[in-house]
Order: C-alpha cells, then structure tokens, then sequence
C-alpha cells in the first residue's frame, strides 16, 4: 500500500494510515508530544483548545469500544466536536458506497475523519479521494494495520523500559490475522529493538514473517526465554476461517501467558494487551491483573496519543517556525490566514 | 549584530519593585522557558516559600492553526491551587502580548485567581493586545526586525539581535 500518501510535499505527516514507512524520528515525535499531554488528563479541567471549531467523525464500520471511546475523549480534550457513527446506524446499511457516505460527511465540513473499517486499504482508499485540508487517522483496517495502537505500545514501552536499543521483545498470539502485530512490528522494526521474537503455532503465523526482521517462534518456551516485554494479541475467532488451532483449551495450554509461562521471561518483564482481552484463553486472569500488566495505563496512553496524532496532523508546520525568524512573522502570518477563512 | 543588556541590574529591580506584592503572600508562576529562570531567581530572591509554578502555554498559542504544534512541550505544572490566590506571573520578554494572553487563558483552566500581576524582565514595544506589566526590569526601544534573546539558565544573559523577522 502506498505509505507516501501520508505525507505531503514538504515531508510532513498529514494522515495517519500505517506505521509502515514512518521514521524513527517522526514515531518518537509523536510519542514526545504524547507525553506532554499526559499532564492534561491530570488536571481537573482536561480541556486544552488546540482543536477549538474542528469536527471529528468517527467512522466505524467495525464495532469497537476502546479504540472509538478514546478517539473520542482524545477530540474532546483538544476541544474538537466530535460525531461518533458506527455501520449499523448508518446509511451504509442502506446500500451507500463508502465514498458517498465519506462525501456527504464532507460536505458538513468535517476537518477529521477516524476510519475502522473490516476491509484492509479502507483509509489508504478515503485518503486518496478526500481534499486536501481533510485528514485521516485509521483506527483499524482489515487484517492491514493499527496504526495508534502501535504508538500507543511504543509509548507504554518507552514509559516503562526506556531505551528501546536494549530490549528483547516478543509478540504473541494470533499475529496471522492481527493488524496490531503490523503496526507493532514495523514500529518495534524503526525504534530498532535488540530482539523482536514472534510467538505462534505455525497456523497463526504469516508465510515468510521472517522477512519483517523477526525470528518466529513455535514454542513459548523459546519465545519468551528471558524477554523484556510480552506483547500478547487476542485469538481472533471471528476472522478465523477454517481449524487454526485444534482446541481452545489446547490453546490456552500451550500458548495462554500464565504466571509460568511468564516466569521464562526477564524478571521485570512487563506484559501488554491491546483488549479486549479472552481470559483463559490467550491470557491467564493471574497475568492480566498481575503486577507485571500494563494493560490498563495502555488505555489512559492511548488517549494521550491520539491526541497527539491528532494535534500534529491537524496543526501547521513546526518546521517552517524555524526557518523564518520567529514569533513576529508566523503571527503575522496566522493574522492573515484567519482573515481568509472569514 | 549583538548588544548585551545588564541582566543582574534589571533582575535586581525588579526584585525592588516586587517587594509591595509580597503583603499578599503571592504565588509565583514563570512561563517555559526564560520566564522560568528569570522566575526562579525572583523566587530565590524574594524568599517565596511556596514552589514556583511553570507554564507551557504550546498549548495555548493562537498560531497553532499556522505553525503546529511544537513537539518539545514541557510539562506545566502549578504545585499549589490557584485559586483565590494574589499570582506574579513571570516571563522574560513582553513584546506583542500574546504569550501572556495564552498564559492568562492556560491559569484559569487551573482556577479562579484573586489577581494576576505581570513581571517581565525586557519590556519592549509592539503590543498587539491590552496587557501591560506592573514590573519591569528594563524597558529597551527596538526596532521591529530586532530580537531580544535570553540566554540560560546558568548565568542569563540578554542579547539583542537583528533578523528578518
């Protein structure tokens, strides 16, 4: 899929549509400016006004909880209006094509859309047809990618290991139908980790996954053996096509994290989950409550980096403030533009 | 082109002219990133025994929709509740006015304060808002395309510099 379309001329990003393609130094930016907004949702007004007078559409083809909720809260703290519409209350339901229903969003003057979508290539495809003031974030498309998940567990790493040069890694689960292990590994691939292991029985893993610059593992016992981090996915049974494992009991005996299991892996180990979780199934409950979960500060981090996406996309350039001589002269600037709108 | 302006003498009026506020017990806020050093020297000056508090107004800029967003943030961070309390909010160069307005802007998303009063160590022209300061440690004339800069924070330094601003 085409990453260069997230970028416009001058090299800045515009979309947010996979991590694929993203700079080492453009993911640490974004989870830079994630950090300051963390102090906001400490406040008790979490209210900044960067996206004052923007309106957010969440569009969700898919249902979803987390993802829409923090998008949501994540607008409404930059101060933006926010629409959440999901397939089933929809026209889409009576037969409109995507593009019409993105054109009659359009239309309403919308500054922002956050796509999910079941199909991979949804938000690659709304991108290339909406103007250019629009901007797109994809909160999930098909099997293809999730993009501020990604940041997100890039940002609960660095909060809780630091220096990612040092850290072995391993992601497990279900990485065959799982957009969030693309986007983790491309992220885990330019932050530059010093091991990236993926965990799975051999039908969950994609042919050739070597390629992305992991090592596959097929037994827990080699996948986990003295990890920094353990990133686990949920058995997607609802894209499951045909038998992937022989049962979930088996399943969860041979790949479900259990305090045991998690012995194998660095004492500190920390242990993520994107949720929603299937406990006794990929994740033993004495696990996904255990002192070593991040799982829940994964969801109060997701909120500060979407903001962050948000505000970077949305806002001008930071570049252009350092070439030109400061203050005066990008305010003369802004005068100017805000006149135009009128 | 550089011109220094004598720092420790401005710092040391301004130390002068603040000495009236402390009556009401104030609570002192400087504004990232020459505010705050500017700030912390008064602080330590004065004697202030509540911490200093500190500003990042990135957030609050009226340019974002222009420039963007600046990825260097630094945390705000107010120790003590503002409300109903007398503030001195401290900055290093008051020029057109906005910094202060989005500082105002940012104090009251925190709380209500008794009073805000305005300490800025260069005080030069060009205001394009209604905001004056009630302490000022230097007034200095500049021209449009001269940039007062304050450097840190060990020992601070002014420089004066022409651009193309």
């Amino acid at each position: 899929m085409n990453q260069g379309l997230q970028f416009d001329d001058t090299g800045r990003l515009r979309h947010l549509l996979t991590i694929e393609g993203l700079s080492r130094q453009t993911i640490l930016e974004i989870l830079d400016t994630a950090e300051s907004f963390i102090s906001v949702g400490q406040r008790e007004i979490k209210k900044i006004p960067l996206l004052r007078g923007k309106t957010v559409v969440n569009l969700f083809f898919e249902f979803s909880t987390r993802t829409r909720t923090t998008f949501e809260i994540a607008a409404k703290r930059l101060s933006a209006d926010v629409i959440n519409l999901s397939v089933g209350t929809s026209s889409t339901a009576k037969g409109e094509t995507l593009l019409d229903t993105i054109r009659n969003l359009e239309a309403m003057h919308t500054d922002l859309f956050v796509v999910r979508h079941g199909e991979s290539g949804a938000a690659h495809m709304i991108a290339r047809h909406v103007p250019p003031h629009v901007r797109i974030i994809n909160a999930g498309d098909g099997r293809h990618a999730h993009p501020t998940q990604g940041l997100l567990d890039m940002f609960t790493i660095r909060r809780h290991k630091g220096d990612f040069g040092k850290l072995k890694v391993a992601i497990v689960g279900d990485i065959l139908h799982s957009r969030v292990a693309r986007s983790q590994i491309h992220a885990l691939k330019a932050l530059g980790v010093d091991e990236l292991r993926v965990v799975a029985p051999k039908t969950l893993l994609p042919t050739a996954v070597e390629k992305l610059g992991v090592i596959p593992c097929s037994r827990m016992e080699d996948g986990l053996d003295g990890v920094d981090v353990v990133m686990m996915l949920r058995l997607q049974r609802e894209r499951m096509q045909g038998a992937h494992i022989p049962s979930e009991h088996e399943y969860f005996n041979l790949f479900g994290l259990t305090p045991v299991k998690l012995a194998l892996a660095a004492k500190d180990a920390i242990v993520l989950h994107p949720g929603p979780m299937n406990r006794g199934l990929e994740i033993d409950s004495a696990v996904a409550d255990g002192p070593q979960s991040v799982i829940l500060p994964q969801v109060t981090y997701g909120i500060a980096v979407r903001m962050a996406v948000m505000a970077l996309i949305m806002g001008g350039s930071p570049g252009r403030r350092e070439e030109t001589h400061p203050v005066a002269a990008s305010r003369a600037r802004a005068v100017v533009t805000t006149r135009k709108r009128k | 082109m550089t011109a220094v302006i004598d720092v420790a003498a401005a710092l040391a009026r301004m130390v002068e002219q603040l000495q009236p506020a402390l009556k009401n017990n104030p609570l002192m806020i400087g504004i990232h990133t020459g505010g705050v050093w500017v700030a912390e020297h008064l602080h330590q000056k004065l004697g202030l025994k509540e911490a200093l508090g500190t500003l990042d107004i990135s957030f609050y800029r009226d340019d974002f929709t222009r420039v963007g967003m600046n990825p260097q943030v630094r945390t705000s961070h107010l120790p003590v509740n503002v409300e109903d309390r007398h503030l001195i909010l401290v900055d290093d160069v008051l020029h057109t006015g906005r910094t202060i307005r989005a500082a105002l802007n940012e104090i009251f998303d925190y709380g209500r304060p008794a009073s805000v009063m305005l300490a800025c160590l260069v005080e030069r022209g060009g205001r394009e808002l209604p905001i004056e300061p009630q302490v000022v440690g230097e007034h200095a004339k500049l021209a449009k395309n001269q940039h007062v800069k304050l450097l840190g924070p060990g020992k601070l330094e002014l420089r004066i510099q022409e651009g193309n601003g």
